[in-house]
């Protein structure tokens, strides 16, 4: 009994980082710009097909052995995913924001955007499923009747760092500083000196780059690569993120881990065709309880 | 005061005149087999559009909140008229013999649409409700939501086909053709358009109906001027989600077929697509995008999947040239005041 | 029955008793009293975040007082939403302009008339002839009084398209054609120049003087303040530290305290 909860346990912190490292970026893009970026789950796929080519290309081409191109792919991945979400921002949404579109209006393209990407991904690349090449030998280890695979601690270790790190950027350095400061008041921010669209630009750099890193180890855990992977995970990962409080980054780790857990808790009493269902009968009973998600400050309206 | 009666008669019922003249052509070519099935079946998923986007322009334009979840209303809406109408009037492996003689479907086509209207609106309640207490973000987040629930529920309920899907409601279309040898598809979505988009105009120019703006425009400023604010906000959603389920009702008799996968977020979106590229809180824009749309959609076709790549390229050099949609938040009759006076359609 | 009736009759227009307020450990208000009969022209002062706007949200319902009573006209409005309070004759304008910008001046004014609509959905969608009367009679109404103010000329203008003055005048009409027996004016003179002020004076005393209302205003302009209100109350930190006539209120030392800060320190 014990082991199945444990081992159930790992199985959603791993399935809850994937939510938790994209809904980041959500939250991130959110926070300074209260646009929803409804284009980052395919940002996300983008980054798994970066990470796919990447590797093929130093393992087949280059033909490095599998730890070195795990070691090139991640920060390669990385780098060229943070460039798709920083051209997105540039091409698309950056123009709008100037003309001083609606706010709806520029979500809708960030939509429009993740549609490009998706077919566009479809009509170079076809529809057939890519298979990831294996980087590491996969162990399994059993501790006492629970098994797991270095890749499932890696990917939590991974998810879990990252947010340290981000938190840490956002809490304490000049950046993460400018970013909330826009997220409180975008007209004063330019006065007091601070380069609004460069902190902009960093944002979708660092959300972007984190979605690589999502798109990666999830290539490398489930190595089939398909154009609409992105998007039902998008999709979870900004519910995710809505549910941890948007505009805060412990909010999306939370609100990911909460969706993970929540999805495997499902499959494991009833079957797999009610995951869907139950998890998002869920959260709208969360977001009915607690309507600003769990970190999420209530906007006070003063009159 | 008066003009000389018979022009102003003449301009009070223009538009209803020409509503007639339209209906009854496009139903006489289309019974005479002027119009190939292909062009008729556009038009008909023209006014399926037109009922949509003009519906979902009426929560996402004039109240102002981000529905991203039509489509889920619209399955709701689907779901209950096929199975009504194939439980009533035809012959299935589910539900066996028709409860009523066939010939009665002729008659009771418009109230199964209507009933999966009225069943669509009671769904629209789970956003609804929470709709008292949230806005914006988190309330988008609850339409996308009771999208996926609506969806996955439907896929897990076996008894009516699950993900495979749903048939048999071209057996109720062809009993009514059997009655009456009239293309009652096409007579049916025009009527429910032109229904709909009266029932919007009506609701929008109430006294009522403008509690809808003020809650967009000022939703603290709306509570205190004595606005219910809640009911208002169910009545909307009702309505919206309501005339969703019409479309949906229709869609599903058309296609003689409905899958839950049909109804997906994908769908949703082209709906908010269409509203967007009208203009926010224009019924005549969202009556123009939701055609023009629909024509783009089917021109595109021969592309196939690279449709999907030019159309939203299409919408982002629109929006970077006319960031407000094609009108704006007016309406067509702003833009040609003359039309006024022939705009009494209410 | 009868008794009752008589009681809601002879009741003040505006009665609070012993309302506080607190916003999580914060108290923004605390053990408020007034009686405010019909007729009545009152002002509420106080320095910067004494708690005055908090009062009017209170009596008009957008927030419940964690303690305390309002009763309005006999009427206590615990647990009721903000509409309700409006139906039970309260009108209030607000600090900043809070007009619906995208609705022509006329529909500002219709919109307001939502509480007493009189028809339902299904007859404003079938316009029975209940519900075309019912409109008319709101636009008919609703011209007469934009005439009265002499604003019918921008009856179709948008509100954003008015001169500021003309903007404040629109939302006291708005708040006036709910026909309240209690008018709160949160600042009306707020952003006003000189002349401006004095034109809002001459049209408060004339709405107080034409229609059968009951006056509350928070102002900053004393001299507004001496002109019109009859009795005076200061609130400083939640705590009520005077009241009386202008003239008392003015000399008063703990006002005169709150307001320039003490000699002795």
């Amino acid at each position: 009994m014990i082991e199945t909860i444990i081992q159930n346990l790992i199985n959603a912190l791993q399935w809850g980082s994937f939510y938790a490292l994209i809904a980041l970026g959500y939250t991130m893009v959110y926070g300074v710009l209260t646009l929803i970026n409804f284009a980052h789950g395919d940002v996300f796929m983008v980054g798994a097909y970066i990470a796919f080519f990447v590797a093929t290309f130093i393992l087949t081409v280059l033909g490095l052995p599998g730890w070195i191109a795990l070691a090139l792919t991640i920060p390669v991945t990385m780098i060229l995913t943070s460039m798709v979400g920083v051209s997105l921002e540039r091409i698309a949404y950056r123009p709008l924001r100037r003309k001083g579109a609606h706010r709806l209006y520029v979500v809708i393209t960030a939509l429009m955007c993740g549609l490009i990407l998706e077919h566009a991904n479809l009509a170079i690349l076809g529809a057939s499923r890519k298979a990831f090449p294996s980087l590491i030998v996969e162990h399994v280890y059993t501790v006492g009747g629970v098994s797991f695979t270095n890749l499932k601690i890696a990917v939590i270790v991974t998810a879990i760092l990252s947010f340290f790190i981000l938190q840490w950027i956002v809490t304490q350095t000049k950046v993460g500083m400018a970013m909330r400061a826009i997220s409180y008041d975008k007209f004063a921010v330019p006065l007091m000196g601070i380069p609004i669209d460069s902190i902009i630009v960093i944002t979708f750099a660092l959300g972007s780059s984190f979605a690589g890193l999502a798109g990666l180890l999830f290539a490398m855990s489930y190595p089939v690569l398909e154009p609409y992977m992105g998007a039902l995970i998008g999709w979870k990962a900004f519910i995710a993120a809505v549910v941890g409080g948007i505009g805060d980054i412990r909010g999306a780790f939370l609100g990911g881990f909460l969706l993970g857990a929540v999805e495997i808790l499902v499959v494991a009493v009833f079957p797999s065709t009610y995951r869907d269902l139950i998890a998002f009968t869920v959260l709208l009973i969360i977001l009915s309880l607690k309507p600003t998600g769990l970190f999420g400050i209530a906007k006070t309206t003063k009159i | 005061m008066r003009k000389t009666p018979v022009k102003s008669i003449l301009q009070r019922y223009s538009v209803h005149f020409i509503l007639v003249v339209l209906g009854a052509g496009i139903t006489y070519l289309a019974y005479q087999e002027a119009i190939g099935l292909y062009v008729l079946s556009v038009l008909m998923f023209m006014g399926v559009n037109i009922i949509l986007s003009t519906s979902l322009n009426l929560v996402n334009g004039n109240m102002g909140e981000f529905s991203c979840g039509h489509a889920g209303f619209m399955c709701v809406g689907a779901y209950v008229a096929s199975i009504l109408g194939v439980l009533l009037f035809a012959k299935d492996k589910i539900f066996g013999v028709p409860l009523l003689s066939p010939d009665l479907a002729v008659y009771c086509f418009p109230f199964i649409i209507i009933a999966g209207g009225i069943a669509a609106a009671f769904a629209g309640l789970l956003v609804a409700l929470p709709s008292y207490k949230t806005r914006g973000d988190y309330l988008a987040i609850i339409t996308i939501a009771a999208n996926y629930i609506i969806i996955s529920l439907i896929e897990n309920l076996g008894a009516i086909g699950g993900s495979r899907g749903f048939m048999g409601m071209k057996k109720v279309v062809n009993a009514m053709n059997d009655v009456v040898d009239l293309p009652w598809m096409v007579i049916w979505v025009f009527i429910f358009t032109v229904f709909t988009v009266w029932i919007l105009r009506r609701y929008n120019s109430s006294t009522f109906g403008k509690g809808v703006s003020a809650i967009c425009q000022d939703e603290v400023a709306a509570e205190i001027m004595s606005v219910d604010t809640n009911k208002v906000k169910t009545i909307t959603f009702m309505l919206s989600s309501g005339l969703a389920g019409i479309a949906g009702g229709l869609f599903a008799y058309i296609i003689g077929y409905v899958n839950p996968g049909s109804f997906n977020i994908l769908k949703s979106t082209e709906v908010m697509v269409m509203v967007y590229l009208g203009g926010m809180a224009s019924l005549s824009g969202a009556v123009m995008s939701a055609i023009f749309f629909t024509i783009l959609l089917e021109l595109l076709r021969p592309l196939q999947i690279i449709k999907w790549v030019i159309i939203p390229l299409v919408l982002i050099i629109v929006m970077q040239f006319r960031p407000e949609g094609i009108m704006g938040n007016r309406e067509l009759s702003d833009i040609f005041p003359k039309l006024k006076r022939f705009y009494r359609f209410k | 029955m009868m008794a009752d009736t008589m009681k809601k009759k002879d009741a003040p227009v505006l009665e609070i008793c012993n309302m506080t307020q607190k916003f999580g450990g914060l108290t923004a208000l605390s053990d408020f009293n007034i009686t405010l009969g019909s007729k009545t022209m009152a002002g509420l002062i106080g320095p910067n975040g004494a708690g005055k706007t908090t009062v009017f949200n209170l009596v008009s319902g957008f927030y419940q007082p964690t303690q305390g009573q309002i009763r309005i006209g006999g009427c206590p409005t615990a647990g009721l939403k903000p509409h309700k309070v409006t139906a039970l004759g309260v009108a209030r304008t607000f600090q900043n302009i809070r007009l619906w910008n995208q609705m022509s001046v006329l529909d500002n004014i219709r919109v307001a008339q939502h509480g007493k609509l009189g028809y339902s959905f299904f007859q404003a969608i079938l316009r029975t002839d209940h519900y075309c009367e019912r409109e008319e009679q709101i636009k008919k109404e609703a011209y007469e009084l934009l005439s009265v103010f002499d604003l019918e000329k921008y009856a179709n203008e948008f509100p954003t398209n008015l001169p500021y003055g003309l903007q404040r005048k629109l939302e006291i009409v708005r708040a006036l054609s709910e026909k309240p027996k209690l008018l709160l004016l949160d600042e009306p003179a707020a952003g006003l120049n000189s002349v401006d002020v004095q034109e809002l004076i001459r049209l408060v005393r004339w709405i107080f003087e034409t229609f059968d209302v009951t006056i509350w205003m928070i102002e900053h302009h004393m001299d507004v303040m001496m002109e019109l209100c009859d009795e005076i109350k200061v609130i400083d930190f939640g705590q009520t530290i005077a009241e009386g006539s202008a003239e008392y209120v003015r000399n008063h030392p703990a006002v005169i305290t709150a307001y320039l800060g003490d000699d002795n320190l």
